[in-house]
C-alpha cells in the first residue's frame, strides 16, 4: 500500500508540471496584460513596473525563472495586489473557502445520501418520486439562483441570517445551505441509483434467507456496495468544493478562494493564475487519491496496484 | 406433519400483464422428509419456494392466496417479525448461483456468523466457534483461516459449501435447496449431494431440493412433485413416478434424458414450448404438447389420485383411457 501511494506521488510531479508550463504559456498568449488600464499610462511608468516583474526580459527566461521559483514552492507576488505574494493571499483565502466547503459536504452527504436512501427502498412509489423530484430540481437550477432566493427569502424577508458577509457563525448557513443543496442532488441520485443495483443482487436475497431484519438488510449488506458510485464522485466534488465557488462566493460576499480564480483571469495576474490553477490541481490529484484507497478499502476485490 | 401448503398462487405484475407464476400449488412434508420439485424453466418450483419465505421481489410479485403452515404458523399470513424469526433458523435456503449468492463485500466469516446472532444472541467469539466447526464440517479446509477470506477468494464449490454452511449453522427444522448443484460442474455436483445427505442424516432435517436433474431426484428424494406452467402436474413416491408415470408430462420428461437413450439415436425432445403464463389456461396446460391431447383436455383438471399415494392432473389417466 505505501509503494502504491509513494508511486502515485511521484506521478504528481509530471503532471503538475504540464499543468504549470500550459497555464504559464496560455496565458502570454491571451490578448492584454496584467498592467492594462483604461486610462493610458505613460510608456516609461509601464516599462518600469514591467522591469520590475521581470516582464521585459524574453519570454524563455520568465519561464524558467517562474519554474525555478515554483520548485522551490514560491509562487511569486502577485501582480494586482500589490506587497501580497500569492502564497500569502490562497494562505488567507483557502481556510474561508475550507469551511464553506467542509459545510457544504456535510449537507449534501447527509441530505443525499438520507433522500437516497429513502429512495431506493420504495423504488417508484411516493417515497422514491418526492426526494427524486427536488433532486432533478436541484440539478437544474444553478445556484445562482437559490442562492439570491435563500438570501432574499431568510435574510431580508425572515431576517433569520445576514444576506451577506462572512463575520458571524451564523453567516456559514446560507451559503453552506446553497453550495450543499447542489451537491445533494447528484449524491441523491447515485445514491439511489446505487443502492437498488444491489438491492436487486442475489446476495441480498440471501441475507433477507437468513432472516436479516430490513435495517441490517440495508445497512450491514447493501450500504458498502451502494456508496460506490457516491465516493467516486466524491473525489472531483470535494475538490470543487473545498476550492470554493465563485458564484456562491461573489453572492453572499465572502472572502474565499473561489473568486480568484475568476478575477485573476480577468485582471492577467499572471502569478495568480498560475498560483490558484496549480493549488486545485495539487488538490486534485490528492483527493482523487484518496478516493482510490478509500475504493480499495470499501471494495475486497481491488487490490493496490 | 412439519409443512402443509394449500392452494398457493403467486403472480408477477408487468408490463405484458399479470403472469400466473404458481397456480394452485398443494403439498405436504413430513419431519426429515425429502422432497423433490422438478420441471423446466419457468414452471414455477423456484417462485413456489420463494413464496414460501416471502422472498420473491414485492411488488411486481404478488402471493395472491393460499396458506403455507409450517408448524401451526401460516407463513404466507404471518407478521414480518415473525417470519424474520423462522427465516434462517428454521427454514433455511441454499441458492442456485453460489457466485452472487455471497455479499462480495463481506468476510466469509461475517456472513457465516449472522445467522448465529441474529436468531441464537451467541456472542462473537462463541459464534467465531461455531462458524469454523460449520465451516469444517461441509469440507473447507484449514476452517479457521479461510474464515478471513472473501468469497471471491473461493472456487464455485467451496462457495456453494460456504453457502450449505451458513443454511446450516443454526440446524434447521426445514432446508429449501434452489438447484444447488446446476452451476457446478459434475464433480463437485455429486460431492455437494452426499454432503448435503450427509448433514440432513446427521441433523434429521426435511429437505426441499428443486432441481430439473431427474438424475439427482432419483437418487435423492423419497417423493417428487412434477411442476408444469405453474402447477403440479403429478406426484408420487420416487420410485412410484419413475416406474410408472402417470402424466404425458412426466413420460416425456423422462423419455428427454439423453442418457436413457440408444447411442445414436435422435434426442428426443418435447415439441413446443411451454405455454404463455400471462394467458388464461382453462384446461390442463400441457395440452398443445402432448401426443394424447382430445378435446375434454381442455376442460379444468384438477390432481386426482390414480395409486396409492400417486397423483396425477391428466384427465385421460385419471380415466385409465391411456397407459404410460
Amino acid at each position: 500500500m505505501f509503494r502504491f501511494i509513494a508511486r502515485r506521488i511521484l506521478q504528481f510531479i509530471p503532471v503538475l508540471f504540464v499543468i504549470a508550463t500550459v497555464t504559464f504559456f496560455m496565458l502570454r498568449l491571451a490578448p492584454g496584460g496584467p498592467f492594462d488600464e483604461d486610462k493610458k499610462i505613460p510608456e516609461e511608468i509601464v516599462r518600469k513596473i514591467e522591469a520590475h516583474y521581470g516582464l521585459d526580459k524574453p519570454l524563455w527566461q520568465q519561464y524558467l525563472i517562474q519554474m525555478k521559483n515554483l520548485l522551490k514552492g514560491d509562487l511569486g507576488p502577485s501582480f494586482k495586489y500589490p506587497k501580497h505574494t500569492v502564497n500569502e493571499l490562497i494562505a488567507e483565502a483557502f481556510p474561508v473557502s475550507l469551511q464553506l466547503g467542509g459545510l457544504a459536504l456535510l449537507v449534501a452527504m447527509a441530505l443525499g445520501i438520507t433522500s437516497g436512501l429513502i429512495a431506493s427502498l420504495r423504488p417508484n412509489t411516493t417515497s422514491d418520486y418526492v426526494p427524486m423530484a427536488i433532486a432533478m430540481l436541484g440539478i437544474c437550477v444553478p445556484t445562482f439562483v437559490t442562492g439570491p432566493l435563500l438570501s432574499n427569502y431568510f435574510g431580508l424577508k425572515l431576517g433569520w441570517f445576514n444576506p451577506g458577509g462572512w463575520f458571524f457563525p451564523e453567516d456559514r448557513v446560507l451559503p453552506a445551505l446553497t453550495l450543499g443543496f447542489y451537491y445533494a442532488a447528484y449524491i441523491s441520485r447515485l445514491t439511489r441509483g446505487g443502492m437498488l443495483e444491489i438491492l436487486n443482487q442475489d446476495y441480498i436475497r440471501t441475507a433477507r434467507a437468513k432472516g436479516a431484519s430490513t435495517s441490517r438488510v440495508v445497512l450491514r449488506h447493501a450500504l458498502k456496495g451502494g456508496l460506490l458510485p457516491v465516493v467516486s464522485f466524491l473525489g472531483p466534488a470535494v475538490a470543487g468544493l473545498l476550492t470554493g465557488s465563485f458564484v456562491v462566493e461573489s453572492i453572499f460576499n465572502i472572502p474565499g478562494l473561489g473568486r480568484f480564480f475568476v478575477i485573476s483571469a480577468f485582471n492577467r495576474d499572471y502569478t495568480m493564475v498560475l498560483g490558484t490553477v496549480l493549488f486545485y490541481a495539487t488538490l486534485i490529484l490528492v483527493l482523487n487519491l484518496i478516493v482510490d484507497i478509500v475504493l480499495v478499502w470499501l471494495n475486497p476485490k481491488l487490490k493496490f496496484e | 406433519m412439519l409443512l402443509q401448503v394449500e392452494n398457493l398462487k403467486t403472480s408477477f405484475h408487468t408490463r405484458n400483464g399479470i403472469v400466473r407464476a404458481v397456480n394452485g400449488v398443494s403439498f405436504s412434508l413430513e419431519k426429515g422428509e425429502t422432497l423433490g420439485i422438478v420441471g423446466e424453466s419457468g414452471s414455477g418450483k423456484s417462485v413456489t419456494c420463494y413464496s414460501l419465505m416471502r422472498l420473491i421481489p414485492q411488488p411486481p410479485g404478488k402471493i395472491e392466496g393460499g396458506r403455507a403452515l409450517f408448524d401451526g404458523i401460516d407463513l404466507l399470513n404471518c407478521s414480518e417479525k415473525q417470519l424474520q424469526s423462522i427465516r434462517g433458523k428454521r427454514i433455511s435456503m441454499i441458492f442456485q448461483d453460489p457466485m452472487t449468492s455471497l455479499n462480495p463485500y463481506m468476510r466469509i466469516e461475517d456472513q457465516l456468523v449472522e445467522p448465529l446472532l441474529i436468531h441464537e444472541k451467541l456472542n462473537r467469539a462463541e459464534a467465531v466457534n461455531r462458524a469454523a466447526q460449520a465451516l469444517a464440517d461441509v469440507g473447507v479446509p484449514d476452517a479457521r483461516r479461510r474464515l478471513r477470506s472473501y468469497p471471491h477468494e473461493f472456487s464455485g464449490g467451496m462457495r456453494q459449501r460456504v453457502m450449505i454452511a451458513m443454511a446450516l449453522i443454526t440446524r434447521p427444522e426445514l432446508l429449501i435447496a434452489d438447484e444447488p448443484t446446476t452451476a457446478l460442474d459434475v464433480t463437485v455436483q455429486a460431492q455437494i449431494l452426499e454432503l448435503v445427505r450427509r448433514l440432513q442424516k446427521e441433523m434429521g432435517m426435511a429437505v426441499i431440493w428443486i432441481t430439473h436433474d431427474l438424475g439427482v431426484v432419483a437418487e435423492f428424494c423419497q417423493r417428487v412433485v412434477v411442476m408444469y406452467a405453474g402447477r403440479i402436474v403429478e406426484t408420487a413416491p420416487t420410485a412410484a413416478l419413475y416406474r410408472n408415470p402417470k402424466h404425458p408430462y412426466t413420460r416425456a420428461l423422462q423419455r428427454s434424458i439423453p442418457a436413457l437413450q440408444p447411442k445414436g439415436a435422435e434426442l428426443f425432445t418435447i415439441r413446443g414450448l411451454p405455454p404463455d403464463l400471462s394467458r388464461d389456461i382453462r384446461g390442463c396446460p400441457f395440452v398443445p404438447r402432448c401426443e394424447f391431447n382430445q378435446p375434454q383436455c381442455e376442460n379444468p383438471v384438477s390432481l386426482e389420485p390414480v395409486g396409492e399415494q400417486h397423483c396425477s392432473a391428466c384427465v385421460r389417466v385419471q380415466r385409465k383411457e391411456i397407459q404410460l
